[in-house]
């Protein structure tokens, strides 16, 4: 079997105030693969996040990135390999404009200047922003926002693409685009959601977490279709969203 | 949310001093503002020299008098103190509409209205012609310590959201019925300073740990505004040399 793209070994961590949030958490995802985190607030879910790439660290258990150990010595690498978009696009974009904001990951990578050009070009040509370059992000509607703080960390070159709650403020449209932007990255990808049609629609595979384990891992479809196990951890699909008879994906 | 807020007091415009780096910018306001300072007072024509200079170049600019007589409301207070000067100070006493004025104080107040007036008029210009981005940009073109230039330009950035945050708390509270009408509401108004205080501070750890996820180690690259050319520094100089020439003349003068 090759290395996973990411592999999560029995995580537990109390937060320095004391308290405990992950309990023993294993998930292992493979390259190509788009999985889904879901669970009820409180779940653990950003705690975990912030597992991936180091920023919290010290609990028990170990999380490895491609094979390699989310340890102090390699963080810098770990964080080029583990890219994040932060749930408010205000927390992710802070540079005076946009090209200068999806700059500032790989110049932290210390690449020359015409590589990280290069990068920035290529990372806002993937979320089809390429002329809103020299703006400044406050300037941008909600939804490019979110497509920038996603450039942000493509312009990287992640081996694996992490989102929390990437659908949250976002209108239909802007919702739509960033599905079809997901869909043509070809790269292993963790959505942490509440939306469970769009873990549907994006995500052949879903985990479900709560009070910091992972209670459930198996294909969306079925998942979603176990209304017991929803139930169980505060989870409720839309009104009128049956995800067995949704018409198969074009 | 996208409003143009962030832009502070900049207004449009292709004109010759919009087109200078801000650096250029800075140089010439703050020698001028410093010319006028050093000027000595009652000096009425080197005064009424600077407002020239002053005029043409917001003339170059194309902005409206309107607007820089918006900023000069942060002179009121100024106006206050310059107002009670030929009331308080002592020494020859001239009789105005039926009150008695010093002279002095008379001489002095119209000096401090005319450097401060001059100050602001040439602050506005600076503000006018400059967006905020660029300002902190051309300030880092002249070597203002790092650490300074990236807490303005975070500040630049996030005066927006956190002016955001704010209007919404207001909205927030005033829905329900609330309205600050006395010292009994101080309490409520200093919740929400303290509770925007913490959100900010919580978001700052936010960025923060956006800003580490993308391998943050402690230097920003700020990509700073393009050199000035020598014809942009030699128009920049006119006005300066105009300023210094006048402060010396009235200095030799009087």
């Amino acid at each position: 079997m090759t290395t996973p793209a990411l592999d999560v070994r029995e995580l537990a961590y109390a937060y320095p105030d004391g308290r405990q949030v992950l309990f023993g958490l294993d998930l292992t995802i493979h390259d190509g693969e788009r999985v889904a985190v879901l669970g009820p607030n409180g779940a653990g879910k950003t705690t975990l996040v912030l597992h991936l790439n180091g920023i919290l660290s010290g609990g028990h258990g170990s999380v490895t990135v491609g094979g390699l150990p989310v340890e102090r010595e390699h963080l810098l690498e770990i964080r080029r390999r583990v890219g994040i978009v932060f749930q408010d696009p205000d927390d992710q974009l802070f540079m005076p404009t946009v090209a200068e904001d999806v700059a500032f990951g790989p110049t932290n990578l210390g690449l020359d200047r015409e590589a990280v050009a290069e990068r920035v070009t290529e990372a806002l040509a993937a979320v089809g922003l390429a002329a809103e370059r020299d703006r400044p992000p406050h300037h941008l509607s909600f939804g490019q926002r979110r497509r920038v703080a996603v450039a942000t960390v493509l312009a990287m070159r992640p081996e694996i693409l992490v989102l929390d709650e990437p659908t949250s403020n976002l209108d239909p449209a802007s919702r739509r685009e960033l599905a079809e932007i997901l869909e043509s990255l070809s790269l292993p990808t963790l959505i942490v959601t509440h939306d469970l049609p769009y873990a549907w629609q994006l995500c052949p595979r879903s985990v479900l977490l709560d009070d910091g384990v992972v209670v459930a891992d198996r294909p969306t479809t079925e998942l979603l279709a176990d209304e017991e196990l929803l139930r169980a951890h505060r989870l409720e699909l839309p009104f009128g969203f049956d995800p067995r008879v949704q018409p198969v994906r074009p | 949310m996208s409003s143009s807020r962030s832009d502070g007091l900049y207004r449009p415009g292709t004109s010759p001093i919009h087109r200078l780096p801000a650096h250029v910018k800075v140089v010439a306001a703050l020698g001028f503002v410093i010319a006028v300072v050093s000027t000595p007072g009652r000096a009425w024509w080197a005064f009424a020299a600077y407002a020239g200079a002053l005029v043409l170049v917001t003339a170059m600019a194309a902005l409206a008098p309107r607007f820089v007589a918006r900023g000069l409301v942060i002179e009121l207070p100024f106006v206050v103190f310059a107002l009670l000067l030929p009331l308080l100070a002592g020494g020859e006493q001239v009789e105005v509409l039926g009150l008695s004025l010093s002279r002095s104080g008379l001489a002095d107040a119209a000096t401090l209205l005319a450097k401060a007036t001059l100050g602001i008029w040439t602050s506005m210009l600076l503000a006018g012609t400059t967006r905020p981005q660029e300002l902190v940009a051309g300030l880092q073109r002249l070597r203002l310590p790092r650490l300074m230039v990236e807490i303005l330009s975070f500040m630049v950035r996030y005066l927006d959201v956190v002016a955001d945050d704010l209007r919404r708390m207001r909205i927030a509270r005033d829905s329900r019925a609330f309205s600050a009408r006395g010292p009994r509401h101080w309490g409520v108004l200093a919740s929400t300073a303290g509770a925007l205080f913490v959100r900010s501070y919580e978001r700052g750890e936010r960025v923060h740990l956006a800003m580490l996820s993308r391998g943050y180690a402690g230097r920003l690259v700020l990509h700073g505004d393009r050199p000035g050319s020598r014809r942009e520094w030699a128009t920049a100089a006119v006005l300066l040399a105009f300023g210094i020439a006048v402060a010396i003349t009235a200095r030799v003068a009087t």
